[in-house]
């Protein structure tokens, strides 16, 4: 296997026993983007010379033999969190040239794990969206078949992982986006509990939902990327005391005593039948390592949707009002008053899908319509939340397909915004609960593209999520496939 | 419909938003759609269930009012589309 393929354990192991450099995998990275980012289109900002020198200093602190669990591994952000110094721009023209002045905390507990970053990787514009479509910028393609989508809104975060182009990345999850780009592209992904995980420095999307979490090429390296960046923040006070556990600890053979749950509302018609096939195979799996299967129920998932696409917008339009052209952002030029100076600015920088979620969030905050749709949504997730407490006294954790399908051709749903919207029904709920999922490769459909199972678990149950998750991964033994580009 | 054209302007008004006259018909047409698909929530007897507006039970954080380190001034100011030395500047208001 090339250098740029390994995991992050490999990489370590060499780093560690001085047969490797920082310097040469930073390198050995940067060549591969240099080799496939014409195709994929993952990096939008790539800082070349700040990872060697990173890189460099990682490599002086290896030599005194000063570790780290990230100590000189080469990684990839989302734009949608914040890098003092780096451009960060949301996957949106309105943050074209915003350059933060300080790092998102996720950020900072990255570099102190001795981490280099390699530089900012596409998503839909502020975070919305499954395809990574809706982008001023290029569009990025999937690394198994460059004629489809990666999936989104964390596309590049899936697509550099998958690619070769980074070891591991974070991206931010608000009702899927990292468990379905994880899944389209054939790599792991978790998203933590909700409060899990600083949202400091994290553009804001839809607060109650958004959460960050990691992109890696296998269960280990997920949860050393856990490890990092998991934890209190004073700066993030929706972020939990929760002591964190040893994540590694979880990877252990067996799952003797663990109780698989098989909600029925996962396996409906409009599962893919390939994608259910690879799905059961791998419960299958599971079930010879010891888990035992029970079915339950979770009889609102099909209002999840509708739920989320009241939720998130009213949210959304709620912290996109700060994008005024005053502080940062770009501003429109002609305006002449205050009042047209916002309307133009805004207007000229916001993509089609943001200002539909605006006004979507702003009629559905407005008099009069408030308690049909923000106060129903909002009980309906109560219910959701319970359906959820109800299944996790009979099972530990929840087992399912990510999204319905593999990966769709690019273009396809470009028209039809509720098309793309139900696409995600399988991962919405997590959200809407605040509980922890994971997306874990259990197979390939008969076109050789990737198909992940989901994992759901009890608030703060992210160890359980690995344990399960390592289990389907040593006894599928897909962790050492790579795309041919 | 459950949302015309003219109360998609509106509302966009109210966003400080401006559609151009098309975007305003296609927008309208999305809406209905997503709108019409929401409607299923009244399917639903939520006689009695308290609204969820945050995964984790509602608890302040309090902290002491400290005087702590901030960006710096030039710092804050460096993204700004137009600034002077001191403040963020804007079209006349008044």
């Amino acid at each position: 296997m090339e250098l740029h393929e390994l995991t992050i354990h490999e990489l370590r192991g060499l780093l560690a026993e001085r047969s490797v450099s920082s310097v040469e995998a930073t390198r050995a990275v940067l060549a591969r983007i240099d080799a496939v980012d014409k195709q994929i289109g993952a990096y939008i900002t790539l800082d070349r010379d700040g990872a060697l020198k990173q890189a460099e200093a990682a490599d002086k602190l290896l030599a005194e033999g000063r570790g780290g669990p990230l100590r000189g591994v080469p990684l990839a952000l989302k734009d949608v969190l914040c890098t003092r110094g780096v451009r960060t721009t949301c996957g949106s023209h309105i943050l074209e040239n915003f350059v933060p002045p300080y790092d998102a905390t996720v950020v900072s507990r990255l570099k102190e794990a001795g981490a280099v970053i390699l530089g900012k990787v596409t998503m839909d514009e502020f975070a919305m969206g499954s395809a990574n479509e809706n982008t001023p910028y290029t569009v990025p393609r999937n690394p198994w078949d460059t004629n489809r989508v990666c999936g989104g809104s964390s596309g590049g975060s899936a697509a550099a992982v998958a690619a070769g182009e980074c070891f591991a990345s974070l991206g931010s999850d608000t009702g899927g986006s990292i468990r379905q780009p994880a899944s389209h592209c054939g790599v792991v992904g978790m998203k933590p509990t909700y409060g899990r995980v600083s949202r400091y420095g994290l553009v804001a999307f839809a607060s109650s939902l958004d959460q960050v979490g990691p992109f890696a090429r296998d269960v280990r390296d997920c949860a050393t990327m856990l490890q990092a960046i998991s934890g209190h923040d004073p700066r993030d006070s929706t972020s939990m005391a929760e002591p964190v556990p040893d994540f590694a600890g979880a990877l252990v053979e067996g799952l003797q005593g663990v109780r698989l749950g098989i909600p029925e509302e996962y396996f409906g018609p409009g599962i893919d039948p390939e994608v259910r096939a690879a799905v059961l195979a791998g419960i299958d799996r599971l079930r010879e390592a010891g888990a035992e299967p029970v079915s339950v129920s979770l009889p609102h998932t099909e209002y999840c949707v509708a739920v989320y696409y009241i939720i998130a917008p009213a949210e959304a339009s709620s912290n996109l009002a700060r994008y005024d052209g005053v502080r940062y952002g770009v501003r429109a030029k002609e305006a002449v008053s205050l009042a047209e100076m916002y309307r133009a600015s805004r207007s000229a920088g916001f993509g089609a899908e943001v200002k539909r979620r605006i006004i979507i969030g702003t009629y559905a905050l407005s008099s009069g319509y408030y308690d049909a749709y923000y106060r129903k949504a909002s009980q309906v997730r109560t219910l959701i939340t319970e359906d959820y407490r109800r299944a996790f006294e009979q099972c530990d954790v929840l087992v399912s397909p990510v999204v319905p399908t593999p990966a769709w051709p690019l273009g396809e749903k470009q028209s039809d915004p509720l098309s793309v919207y139900l696409s995600d029904i399988l991962t919405i709920s997590a959200n809407l609960a605040g509980i922890p999922g994971m997306s874990v490769p259990c197979g390939f459909n008969s076109g050789g593209l990737p198909i992940g199972m989901q994992l759901q678990a009890a608030h703060f149950q992210e160890e359980k999520l690995l344990r399960v998750g390592y289990n389907l991964e040593q006894r599928l033994g897909l962790a050492g496939r790579r795309p041919v580009l | 419909m459950k949302i015309t054209p003219e109360e998609i302007r509106h509302v966009a008004r109210l966003a400080h938003l401006d559609l151009g006259p098309g975007e305003v018909e296609t927008m309208a047409t999305q809406l209905d759609k997503i709108l019409s698909y929401v409607d299923k929530l009244s399917e639903l007897d939520t006689g009695g269930v308290a609204p969820t507006t945050h995964p984790h039970a509602a608890r302040n954080a309090f902290r002491e009012d400290e005087v702590k380190q901030s960006l710096e001034r030039q710092e804050a100011l460096g993204n700004a589309p137009q600034a002077n030395a001191e403040t963020f500047v804007v079209p006349r208001v008044i």
